[in-house]
């Protein structure tokens, strides 16, 4: 009982953080089953409504409301996932390949390469926003995936990280296996990458969640309705601030918005926190 | 730190390099160049025509009203955001490193919130909060608080530091619970039998042990809150009312998109880029430390 | 954005590659339904070009991708700009091919004079030549709740014409309490300042209202402004007014009965028709009736059409687009336009036909819009405002206005300060654009 009584202030912390993180979620929820009219008397209450069902599948299907001409969620859910996971590959592949040339090779100008690719690290693709916008422009990459994912894929976290990962692979591992008479190649696809795994899914899953919450360069590469990804669509369908658009539709694809993230932030939990925890530091 | 193996292939390591090179070369050091160049010129909309002014861009932002209404705006909504997201996730941290049945189930219902984009984050907000159709929003209003951030400077910024916080708690926390959780039980024990109260442990023990946690925490937060919360900033209030919402990383878009004055939208980028380029120097020589001695 | 030329050569091929065109448009449903309807009317009424509508989102949106499409050699060759970037637009001389080129240079019969001469002043040169086609054109008007004019012991169909009398019935309706709140302006930049200044033919701004030169300065903080803007003050103080947000935001307050008027576009109507519940009814904006000569004309709002210069572009498809502004002029596709979506027709035949139909007599509400439109010649306040970086300027008025209503200072340091802001602006458009 008293360490019931001890226990307490804590659950309360935690639990009032639970709520916090919960409750406008739960409220999104609610407005996704209702109907935009009652929303928009703002007479929506705390339990959700009758019409999710309809909501979701308009929403899923058509994106359209009586006011707004969206796009279907199936596209932009396809848009944002192809994203996220060319994002995520990219970004992966080309941090293994370039940690392990810095790692496991001596050439001239070995460190002064490697520094250079280190100092994508220093500005975030907001900062040159619209040169970056320009570049991609002239290379008549606006509005395709192309020119959505590989401006994404160029800062070095990734080349960082393996960096670090590889100059800890025990020297064992490769000095067995150049005996055996395994060259460079060999050697990174059959003894390092399987060591350095669970590294790999780490960083995988942290790079998926970068790519699928991009907001800023989506935002000016899409032009066309059809390559929206879905915060871009979400956003504006919301529009220009007059008191009558179609609610239920944003909150439901608001919803599915969140799904797939949040489901690979808790199913990959423990990979995801290690792949945080270490790609930062 | 080097390697006894190595591989001495002559053109093998360049050609590993180079995917990575010729983005970098591609979408880095040719767009921030040209951020440089253009941020001595005043150009048109159309790019039609351009003049060479020097440092006549860079001038006109600190005499402007508007840039330094848009430092003060980005500083206060900074430090208030780092200060509120970093306190909450400690305690949240520091709960959720207790033992007890349930810190599992705690734990992940704390993580998930990760994953929310801050545009997301910021339209969950939206709805709740909109004066005519949001729960939390009709709720002040019928209780006297002429709540509007649509109108409202303050009110709209309260409400974007609320979106923007709300996602980056759970980030915090993270980071703070792997902190704590690296922290030897020992030392922690052996303080409390000293007959320290965990007040005291808390202080003396436990916070300069998480310092370096901390440190990192304050920097990255102050990245995100510089030039991640756009998101929420554009899905909110679109820097409004007024600018009372307009960070600098904002001003920079609003500049170079919509009001078409490229030449200023360049020097505004290349201030921002001085002050991360600072920014991130400072936090690799304190962690080169670290990794010195830890 | 796939350029498709109908070649000579394969007579087969000819039947089938038409001519490909795009139009990039900020028209969302149910508005942008009605321009790809009449764009597909287009498309089936010739089988040599064909019009491709693409919507972009907001006029701001639709702008911006314009000016990038452009600096990568790819804008579409028909855009759709709001009025407040007809500055911007005319400004960017090479970059626009003007409408009156394009119709000689395609030899497609072309009358500047059929079209309203509000209509026609906004988006032509000062000699009279237009640079765009007017497509989108509403003006502002007054809506009032008829029901609740009604509970407040005033007639329905006699409702205020000058600023008093406005005034008057709005302290009537509070007092009965027949509405929450009496009245309130929509996009109060452009209905109480520039529609106000032209109405009462005072100057916007220097040169004739930017429409003689880049170096144009406001003349907003004039004393005529200065009274109203004290007037409105007062009256949201004594509760007869009320301050409704920028831009479209007030719109809602109409339709739901909550504001017995509003003062707001005439292409409010669509909203109108479709959620009011009471009987309601359209008036002219109200005037200051010692102003001499008041009320002119008032000026128009709305997006219009602009021809993009392209590297790649050929002289088929810029026929094809003087084909394409043949068809929407002619006047029962501008009829159309006009009555499926409450904005007004453009060109003199348009409206004789929609008074033929008995349009007019079935909506006479509609009819307040064009004779306000129409009611005098317009002056050279009264002919549109054309001046750079316009909605700029006009956040910096909502900006300076809403803290004289929130009491931070006085009317006339509002107007003062925003003239000082907004100048510097337009200084800074004259920069870039000399």
């Amino acid at each position: 009982m008293r360490t019931l009584r001890r226990a307490l202030p804590t659950h309360l912390v935690l639990l009032a953080g639970v709520f916090v993180f919960a409750f406008p979620v739960y409220v999104a929820f609610v407005g996704s089953s209702y109907d935009a009219a009652t929303i928009g008397r703002g007479q929506m209450p705390l339990v959700p409504g009758p019409v999710a069902a309809s909501n979701y599948v308009q929403a899923w299907t058509s994106g359209s409301g009586e006011r707004t001409s969206g796009v279907p969620v199936r596209v932009l859910l396809q848009n944002t996932a192809l994203m996220a996971l060319l994002i995520a590959v990219g970004k992966v592949g080309l941090s293994v390949l370039s940690a392990y040339a810095v790692v496991f090779f001596d050439f001239p100008f070995r460190m002064e390469l490697f520094w250079l690719v280190f100092i994508t690290l220093m500005l975030p693709v907001e900062v040159r926003i619209i040169p970056t916008y320009k570049v991609v422009s002239d290379l008549g990459l606006i509005d395709t995936m192309g020119g959505l994912t590989v401006p994404l894929m160029v800062s070095a976290t990734g080349t960082l990280l393996f960096r670090q990962v590889f100059l800890s692979v025990p020297e064992e591992l490769i000095d067995a296996a150049v005996m055996d008479g395994a060259g460079p190649l060999r050697c990174l696809w059959s003894i390092v990458v399987p060591v350095v795994r669970t590294n790999i899914a780490a960083l995988f899953v942290v790079l998926f969640i970068y790519g699928w919450n991009q907001y800023l360069w989506p935002l000016l590469v899409t032009t066309s309705q059809a390559r929206q990804t879905i915060l871009i669509g979400i956003v504006r369908m919301i529009g220009g601030g007059e008191a009558a658009t179609d609610w239920n539709l944003i909150m439901a694809t608001t919803v599915m918005a969140m799904v797939i993230p949040v489901a690979v932030i808790v199913l990959a939990q423990r990979w995801f926190v290690r792949g945080l925890v270490e790609v930062e530091k | 730190m080097r390697r006894r193996v190595v591989f001495r292939n002559r053109w093998l390591p360049y050609a590993l390099l180079a995917p990575q090179l010729a983005l970098t070369v591609v979408f880095f050091l040719w767009p921030a160049a040209q951020a440089l160049s253009q941020s001595v010129y005043v150009t048109d909309a159309f790019g039609l025509r351009a003049r060479f002014v020097g440092l006549g861009n860079f001038v006109a932002l600190f005499t402007d009203p508007l840039y330094l209404g848009a430092l003060r705006v980005t500083i206060l909504f900074s430090l208030t955001l780092v200060a509120v997201t970093l306190a909450a996730a400690l305690g949240l941290a520091l709960a959720a490193n207790r033992p007890m049945p349930g810190a599992a189930v705690y734990r992940t219902l704390l993580v998930w919130p990760y994953a929310v984009a801050p545009a997301v984050a910021a339209v969950l907000m939206l709805f709740l909060f909109h004066p005519a159709i949001g729960l939390l929003g009709r709720w002040l209003r019928a209780h006297g608080v002429p709540w509007d951030y649509t109108l409202n400077g303050t009110h709209a910024l309260v409400l974007v530091t609320l979106a923007a916080a709300w996602r980056q708690v759970s980030y915090n926390f993270i980071f703070f619970l792997a902190g704590l959780q690296a922290i030897p039980r020992s030392l922690v024990e052996a303080a409390s039998v000293d007959g320290a109260g965990p007040g005291r442990v808390f202080w003396s023990v436990v916070f300069p042990l998480l310092s370096p946690t901390t440190f990192f925490l304050v920097v990255v937060n102050l990245v995100y809150a510089f030039f991640d919360t756009f998101g929420v900033i554009d899905a909110l209030t679109k820097g409004g009312p007024g600018e009372a919402t307009e960070t600098l990383m904002y001003k920079v878009y609003v500049d170079g998109f919509i009001n078409h004055s490229l030449g200023s939208s360049a020097a505004q980028s290349v201030v921002l880029m001085t002050v991360v380029v600072l920014l991130t120097a400072v936090q690799f020589r304190h962690l080169e430390h670290r990794v010195h001695y830890g | 954005m796939v350029v498709t030329v109908a070649l000579g050569t394969a007579p087969a091929a000819r039947a089938q590659a038409r001519v490909s065109i795009e139009l990039w448009h900020a028209l969302a449903n149910p508005l942008g339904k009605v321009l790809e309807d009449i764009v597909a009317g287009f498309n089936a009424s010739q089988s040599t070009y064909r019009v491709t509508p693409v919507f972009k989102g907001s006029y701001t949106d639709t702008l911006a991708a314009v000016i990038a499409a452009f600096r990568a050699g790819r804008a579409p060759l028909i855009a759709q700009v709001y009025d407040v970037g007809t500055a911007t637009m005319m400004a960017a001389k090479e970059a626009v091919y003007p409408v009156y080129q394009l119709m000689r240079d395609a030899k497609v019969p072309f009358d500047p004079s059929l079209y309203l001469p509000a209509v026609r002043g906004y988006y032509s040169l000062p000699d009279g030549r237009m640079m765009s086609m007017p497509f989108n054109s509403s003006t502002a008007v007054v809506w009032y709740n008829k029901d609740a004019f009604r509970r407040a012991g005033l007639d329905p169909e006699r409702p205020p014409r000058t600023w008093p009398e406005l005034r008057v019935a709005a302290q009537r309706i509070r007092s009965a309490g027949a509405a929450r709140c009496a009245l309130s302006s929509s996009w109060f930049s452009w209905i109480q300042l520039e529609q106000f200044s032209a109405i009462h033919n005072v100057p916007f701004a220097t040169r004739e209202d930017g429409f003689g030169g880049l170096d144009a300065e406001l003349r907003i903080n004039g004393p005529l402004y200065v009274r109203h803007l004290e007037t409105l003050v007062e009256m949201q103080r004594e509760g007869t007014f009320t301050y409704g947000g920028r831009d479209a935001t007030p719109d809602g307050l109409f339709p739901s009965g909550e504001c017995a008027i509003l003062e707001a576009s005439s292409a409010l109507r669509a909203r109108v028709v479709r959620e009011a519940k009471f009987a309601w009814g359209v008036t002219f904006l109200p005037y200051y009736p010692d102003v001499p000569g008041a009320p002119y004309n008032s000026i128009i709002g709305g997006a219009s059409f602009w021809v993009m210069r392209r590297p790649d572009a050929t002289p088929e498809q810029y026929r094809g687009v003087a084909e394409f502004f043949r068809y929407i002029s002619r006047p029962e596709v501008d009829a159309r336009w006009a009555m499926e979506t409450g904005y007004l027709p453009v060109t003199f035949p348009g409206v004789e036909r929609m008074r033929a139909l008995g349009y007019y007599r079935d909506n006479p509400d509609a009819w307040v819009a064009y004779q306000q439109l129409t009611r005098t010649r317009p002056t050279p306040n009264s002919r549109g405002i054309r001046l750079g970086n316009l909605p700029q300027i006009r956040i910096i008025i909502y900006e300076e206005v809403e803290k004289a209503f929130q009491g931070k200072q006085t009317a006339k340091q509002a107007l003062d300060s925003a003239v000082r802001r907004g100048n510097a602006v337009l200084r800074e458009f004259q920069r870039e654009n000399r």
